[in-house]
């Protein structure tokens, strides 16, 4: 099998971490070899963040290039947007509506793009734009939202629902996992 | 049992199940979850030691002692810890000892990106480099028993995307070699100078030996494919060659990258019709190949400069790339900033509007440095804030000297800022040095720290005083306040600028991040007060934002610090207060 891409994408702060640690580990279990790409210090600071996630037979690369990902999961508009050339032709994005002003908006220097998921799928990209902060807050927290994301990923893969299950009970600490199991649930039904 | 497994997790499994006994290290982004998974296991002492050389001089102590030791550091981190490095090499070990240095190509979180395979060649110490998680963990375990071999230190490189990428591990038992008695060995252990003359030669046999073991190891290995083109790589720029050449082209792959073999290399690029070497960064491998009068590509189609990815490879090797669909339109791009609520933007608000030249230093605060607020002059190393600032205070005919103060995180000030602060107190002058105080190092992910009180695990510890530490070194005006005051910080500025004798400002405010900091209600903006003066944006907090003309406070990123509330001449940003 040829190794898959997805591209996690967000804001630091935003979970992203979490998601691909959850992902990897449903991967794992599926009995795929499997390379997970974070990015840790600096950039965490409210920063633009990307996760690769790669899977196949064999991954040697734990990067994801220019126009390789299948996938990229966004949990912010505007880093859709951003690392849209990374896109494989004919690849989905699963993107969060949330909008998070950068520092050159908050500043007023230059203004956030308008109907950018519009313009994205213009550019011939398939797109899922949903309100994962809204599915996450019916979920019980607007925290959850890396998960909301991830349930609604998990509509475009066939992997079983409890398969998903096993994964979050791995990686979800046991306090969080009743409330990250509904933001899964609500993010794929909504 | 096979797990998905970060590479810097799968160092710290590989060295406990080899009997790691006592770590020691300093946080350095990327090799800070090293310690930070070895902490978890009790049965080895772990602690963050001030600094690198600290560390790697408690490592040492430790294998002298008898038992397997580590110190994990980043790049930089083994500037400060070169001193007992090169000599470490000489006294040898008892124990096995281990040193994981990270390297950061592309400079994710780094100052520079310097390549440590230098150190390794400079020190003649054996140096690992693992290409993804499951040879850290080989590589890690394999290191104890090297470095009791050879009686030598062994050196463990990974760089950024090694030590942050999970793949498979299959992990297995723990097993502690029994203490090695310490015997007392002066002419081993005592490196003066009639000692380490006869070190030396010691020395240069072991890299003899060194050399042979690198001609035979399977860390060293041939993958044959087509003969037209064998590549030598190491580390990712293995994977990555591997991901686009597949078995078209022969790898030779180099776990061991130094000493480098001869033989090996010889007898490879003889089976190959053209070698080219494909490393990140420095050309180490190019340039041994090279003195052994064979021909090779190197950096004449590689750069010297920024990580390497699959895309790049692909591109030098004439491998056809995909091309991806960018937006037309310009993206905003999102730079990392200083957290809503971060204690540190009260102080740099207070040092931009007194006109202060700032010589900074190494932490989240170096953020300071961004728009909008440019609160930084300049920014080198760990500790270089207060040592510089000292000299440019005294470099005849400065005007800005009147005006300049050093600014130094309470982590970084423990690492290497006190001593420039003695320098100070003991050599004179007038110069401001401001601790900016948050309770925590911050910027490598919350690490406790001798001021902290609590140690590596968590528990209670030793809490080192701040503010008598700086009086015991002289300073006579200490004083503390809080960066959420901007008028009390202004005056202490101001008061500590003109005084004429050495100051310290402690800037003191927890980390808004920590989990023990309990948050005000967030702040809102009364629209029929507010004249969109955009007074509350000089200081760049994330929460506030302008849109059409009109100021909003983020409820879900504000942390009510009240920060933005004193910039406000029409009262117009309110608390839970408001009638």
């Amino acid at each position: 099998m040829k190794t898959k891409n997805v591209m996690i994408v967000g804001v630091g702060g935003q979970g992203s971490l979490l998601a691909s640690r959850l992902l990897g580990r449903l991967l794992i279990d599926e009995g795929f070899d499997v390379k997970v790409s974070e990015v840790h210090g600096m950039s965490q600071r409210g920063g633009s963040v990307v996760t690769y996630v790669r899977f196949g037979d064999k991954v040697y690369s734990p990067l994801i290039d220019e126009g390789e990902a299948g996938y990229i999961v966004s949990f912010e508009l505007l880093e859709a947007a951003r690392w849209l050339k990374y896109l494989a032709p004919g690849g989905k994005i699963v993107t969060n509506t949330q909008r998070i002003s950068p520092m050159p908006v908050i500043t007023g220097a230059m203004s956030y793009p308008a109907d950018l998921a519009a313009k994205l799928a213009a550019l011939g990209a398939d797109i899922d734009a949903f309100d994962a902060l809204s599915a996450a807050e019916a979920a019980g927290s607007a925290k959850a939202v890396n998960i909301a994301l991830m349930g609604r990923l998990s509509r475009y893969f066939e992997f079983p629902d409890d398969a998903w299950e096993r994964a979050l009970e791995a990686v979800v600490p046991a306090k969080f996992l009743e409330l990250n199991k509904r933001a899964f649930t609500v993010g794929k039904q909504t | 049992m096979k797990e998905l497994m970060l590479g810097n997790n799968a160092v710290a499994r590989g060295l406990y199940e080899a009997g790691l006994s006592i770590a020691s290290s300093y946080p350095g982004t990327p090799s800070t979850e090293i310690t930070e998974v070895i902490a978890t296991y009790d049965e080895v002492y772990s602690e963050w030691a001030p600094n690198e050389k600290v560390a790697m001089e408690v490592a040492l102590g430790a294998s002298i002692a008898g038992r397997r030791s580590f110190c994990g550091m980043k790049h930089v981190g083994l500037n400060v810890a070169a001193d007992p490095l090169f000599t470490a090499s000489y006294t040898g070990v008892n124990a096995g000892m281990v040193i994981a240095v990270a390297d950061d190509p592309g400079m994710h979180s780094s100052q520079n990106e310097q390549d440590s395979r230098h150190y390794a060649i400079a020190a003649k110490l054996p140096m690992l480099e693992p290409s993804d998680s499951s040879e850290c963990y080989a590589m890690a375990k394999y290191a104890f028993e090297l470095s009791e071999e050879f009686d030598a230190p062994v050196l463990l490189r990974v760089c950024t995307r090694v030590a942050h990428s999970q793949s498979v591990v299959e992990t297995g038992e723990r097993e502690v070699p029994p203490i090695v008695p310490y015997e007392k060995n002066i002419a081993k252990y005592v490196m003066m100078p009639g000692n380490a003359k006869r070190r030396h030669p010691i020395v240069e046999e072991r890299t003899r030996k060194l050399v042979a073991l690198a001609e035979a190891s399977s860390l060293n290995r041939v993958e044959w494919g087509g003969t037209k083109v064998g590549i030598i790589a190491s580390g990712t720029a293995y994977q990555y060659v591997k991901e686009v050449c597949g078995d078209d082209v022969s790898v030779l792959k180099l776990g061991i990258v130094n000493p480098l073999p001869e033989k090996l290399i010889r007898g490879f690029a003889s089976k190959v019709e053209k070698l080219i070497v494909v490393e990140e960064l420095d050309p180490i491998i190019e340039t041994h190949v090279r003195a052994l009068g064979i021909a090779v590509t190197g950096k004449e189609l590689f750069p010297l400069d920024d990580e390497f990815t699959q895309r790049l490879i692909a591109r030098k090797l004439a491998y056809p790339v995909p091309d991806g669909k960018a937006i037309e339109e310009n993206v905003p791009a999102r730079p990392p900033v200083m957290c809503a609520g971060c204690p540190h933007r009260g102080m740099f608000y207070t040092l931009v509007k007194n006109g202060a030249t700032v010589l900074g230093d190494i932490g989240c605060y170096t953020l300071g440095a961004a728009a909008p607020l440019f609160a930084m002059d300049t920014t080198i190393c760990m500790g270089a804030s207060v040592s510089g600032l000292h000299g440019f205070n005294h470099a005849p005919g400065n005007e800005k000297a009147a005006k300049a103060v050093a600014v130094i995180g309470d982590s970084t000030f423990m690492h290497s800022g006190v001593t420039g602060l003695i320098n100070i107190a003991y050599n004179g002058g007038a110069s401001t040095v401001i601790i900016l105080d948050n309770s925590i190092t911050g910027m490598t992910g919350h690490q406790q720290n001798p001021t902290t009180g609590l140690n590596i695990k968590g528990d209670p510890a030793g809490k080192i005083d701040l503010e008598a530490l700086c009086r015991a070194v002289g300073i006579g005006r200490v004083r503390v306040v809080d960066p959420y005051d901007l008028a009390a910080s202004e005056l202490a500025v101001r008061e500590e600028l003109a005084a004429n004798e050495p100051s310290v400002i402690i800037s003191r405010r927890p980390c808004a991040l920590l989990k023990t900091v309990k948050h005000k209600k967030p702040l809102s903006i009364d629209a029929e007060k507010c004249v969109s003066c955009k007074a509350c944006m000089k200081i760049g907090c994330p929460a506030i934002s302008i849109d059409d003309g009109k100021i909003t406070i983020d409820a879900t990123l504000c942390v009510g610090c009240g920060v933005c509330t004193q910039l406000c001449k029409f009262g117009a940003v309110y608390g839970e207060d408001k009638a």
